[in-house]
C-alpha cells in the first residue's frame, strides 16, 4: 500500500488521481499508524515551504516521517515535498525542514536571464545510475517551482539545466525527491510513478 | 531550458466544450475529457479551459469537468472565466486544476491576486489580460467583460502591477489579432516580455504555422494559446512543434 500524506496542502489529489488512474492501491491520510505501515510513503506539496511544514507540526507528522525514513520505508516526494525533505529553506526568511537529507532549499536566481518562476517542461539529465533518473533521462517534465535544492553533488541522481544546474531528482538510500511534478508530466509522468512502484516491491529497497 | 509551450483553448458551457472538436473521431465532439485526453496524445503542453457559462450553475459544472478531465488527462491544466474569488480558485485547484486565471475580477478587485498568490503561491495565480491598441492614446487599453468594456488601464502598467501583485504567469489576448488568423501581436509581446519576468502566453492570431515561430522568436513569450486551427484540424500540434524545432526553438 502506498500512503500519500495529507497535510493539507494543494494537488495532493492529483497525486492520488495519478495512482488511481495507474490501478496502484493507495491511500490519502495523515493516520500515524498508516503512514508507519505503509510499503512506500508519497510527500506530495505545492505552495510555501513554511507554511507546509506548519501543517505537518499542526499534524505532528514531522517525527512520524523521520521514524520512515529511519525503518527504511521507502519515501517519495513531490515539488514542495522533495524540498521539505532537507535541513532548511531560505523562502521568506529561514525555516527548518524534515532534515532527512542534507542541503537546503535556495532560490533559483534572477540574474541569469531565466524567467521565475521555472515553469513548464524541461529536459531531464540523468547524472548518476539510478532506477528514476533513468526513466527520465532526456525526458522533459512538468516543473513548477522558484526554489531548488542546493546539495552534495552524491545525492544528484538527476538535472536541469536552468542557468544553474537544477537537481531534478536527488536519492538518498531509501529516500527520493523529485522536483518536477510526475503526475502532471503525461506518459512519461505516469512510468515514473509505476517505477516507484516497483521499486517498493524491490527488496534491495527495504533497508530495515 | 525550457521548452516552449503550445496551448490548446476549450470553451466551456455548462460542462461541453462549444463548437466541439473534430479533428480526430471522437465519439462525443463537445466532451472536455475525451477531447483533453486526445490533446495529450497529440502532444499539448497544457490546456486552458475558457468557462464561458453565464448562470450559476453553468460554473458549477466546470468544477465537475476539471475533476473528471483530471482523473484522466496528467498535464497542467488551466480554468479561466467566471473566477471571482479565492472560494472559486480554491475548488477549482482542489478538483485538479493547476492555475486559475483571473481577469475581469482581478481589475475590479485587484486585491484578488495577492489573495489568491498568498493562499495557492504565485504559481497558481495567472492574470489574462485582453489588451487593444488606442492609437490616441498610444497604449494598450485593458478590456474586461470579455472584451465588451473598455477601462482606463494600460495593459503594460496592468501587467507589472499584476505580477507586483503575486501574479506567476500572465496570458495577454490581442483583442486587435483575435479571430483573425493574421499573426500574434508580436509588438504586444515584445513591450510585455521587457516589462515583467514572469511567464507569458501569447493568445489571439494564430492562423498558420509561421504565426507560432515569429511569435517565439521575435518575443520572448513562454507559450502560445490557440483555438480554431487546433480544433478543425487546420495545424496538428505536431506539425507547429516540428516547424518551431527546425528553427532553433526548444519544443516537446
Amino acid at each position: 500500500m502506498i500512503v500519500i500524506i495529507d497535510y493539507d496542502t494543494g494537488n495532493t489529489r492529483n497525486v492520488k488521481k495519478a495512482l488511481d488512474y495507474l490501478n496502484l492501491e493507495n491511500e490519502l491520510t495523515a493516520d500515524h499508524k498508516k503512514i508507519l505501515a505503509a510499503d512506500g510513503l508519497i510527500l506530495p506539496g505545492v505552495g510555501a515551504f513554511q507554511k507546509a511544514m506548519d501543517s505537518l507540526n499542526e499534524r505532528k507528522l514531522v517525527p512520524i516521517i523521520q521514524t520512515a525514513a529511519e525503518r527504511g520505508i521507502l519515501i517519495l516526494g513531490i515539488c514542495l515535498g522533495m524540498q521539505l525533505l532537507f535541513d532548511k529553506s531560505l523562502e521568506f526568511g529561514e525555516t527548518n525542514g524534515l532534515g532527512i537529507i542534507p542541503g537546503e532549499v535556495v532560490p533559483i536566481p534572477e540574474n541569469l536571464g531565466v524567467k521565475v518562476p521555472h515553469m513548464g517542461w524541461d529536459k531531464n539529465r540523468a547524472v548518476q545510475a539510478d532506477p528514476l533518473a533513468t526513466v527520465f533521462d532526456d525526458q522533459f517534465t512538468y516543473f513548477v517551482h522558484s526554489y531548488y535544492v542546493a546539495t552534495d553533488k552524491a545525492k544528484i541522481v538527476a538535472t536541469v539545466d536552468y542557468g544553474v544546474q537544477i537537481p531534478s531528482i536527488v536519492s538518498q538510500d531509501n529516500v527520493i525527491g523529485i522536483q518536477f511534478h510526475p503526475e502532471k508530466s503525461g506518459q512519461v509522468g505516469l512510468a515514473g510513478l509505476t517505477k516507484f512502484k516497483e521499486m517498493i516491491q524491490n527488496e534491495d529497497y527495504s533497508r530495515n | 531550458m525550457l521548452a516552449k509551450r503550445i496551448i490548446p483553448c476549450l470553451d466551456v458551457d455548462h460542462g461541453r466544450v462549444m463548437k466541439g472538436v473534430n479533428f480526430v473521431n471522437l465519439k462525443d465532439v463537445g466532451d472536455p475529457t475525451q477531447i483533453a485526453a486526445a490533446y495529450q496524445k497529440q502532444g499539448a503542453d497544457e490546456l486552458v479551459f475558457l468557462d464561458i457559462s453565464a448562470t450559476n450553475e453553468g460554473r458549477k459544472a466546470i468544477v465537475e469537468t476539471i475533476e473528471a478531465v483530471a482523473s484522466q488527462v496528467f498535464m497542467p491544466l488551466t480554468v479561466g472565466g467566471g473566477i471571482h474569488s479565492v472560494a472559486d480558485t480554491q475548488n477549482l485547484l482542489k478538483a485538479g486544476a493547476d492555475k486559475t486565471a483571473v481577469n475581469s475580477a482581478a481589475v475590479n478587485n485587484p486585491e484578488l491576486i495577492t489573495q489568491g498568490a498568498k493562499k495557492f503561491g504565485s504559481q497558481c495565480v495567472v492574470l489574462a489580460i485582453d489588451a487593444k491598441w488606442n492609437p490616441e492614446a498610444n497604449q494598450y487599453d485593458v478590456y474586461v467583460n470579455g472584451g465588451r468594456k473598455k477601462t482606463d488601464l494600460d495593459a503594460i502598467k496592468w501587467a507589472k502591477q499584476g505580477v507586483a501583485r503575486g501574479a506567476g504567469e500572465l496570458l495577454v489576448t490581442s483583442m486587435d489579432k483575435d479571430g483573425t488568423k493574421s499573426g500574434f501581436d508580436i509588438k504586444l509581446y515584445q513591450e510585455l516580455t521587457k516589462a515583467v519576468n514572469v511567464p507569458i502566453i501569447a493568445s489571439g492570431g494564430a492562423g498558420n504555422i509561421q504565426d507560432f515561430t515569429d511569435v517565439f522568436l521575435a518575443a520572448n513569450v513562454d507559450g502560445a494559446l490557440a483555438a480554431s486551427v487546433f480544433h478543425f484540424g487546420e495545424l496538428t500540434i505536431a506539425d507547429v512543434k516540428g516547424q518551431l524545432s527546425q528553427n532553433g526553438v526548444i519544443v516537446r
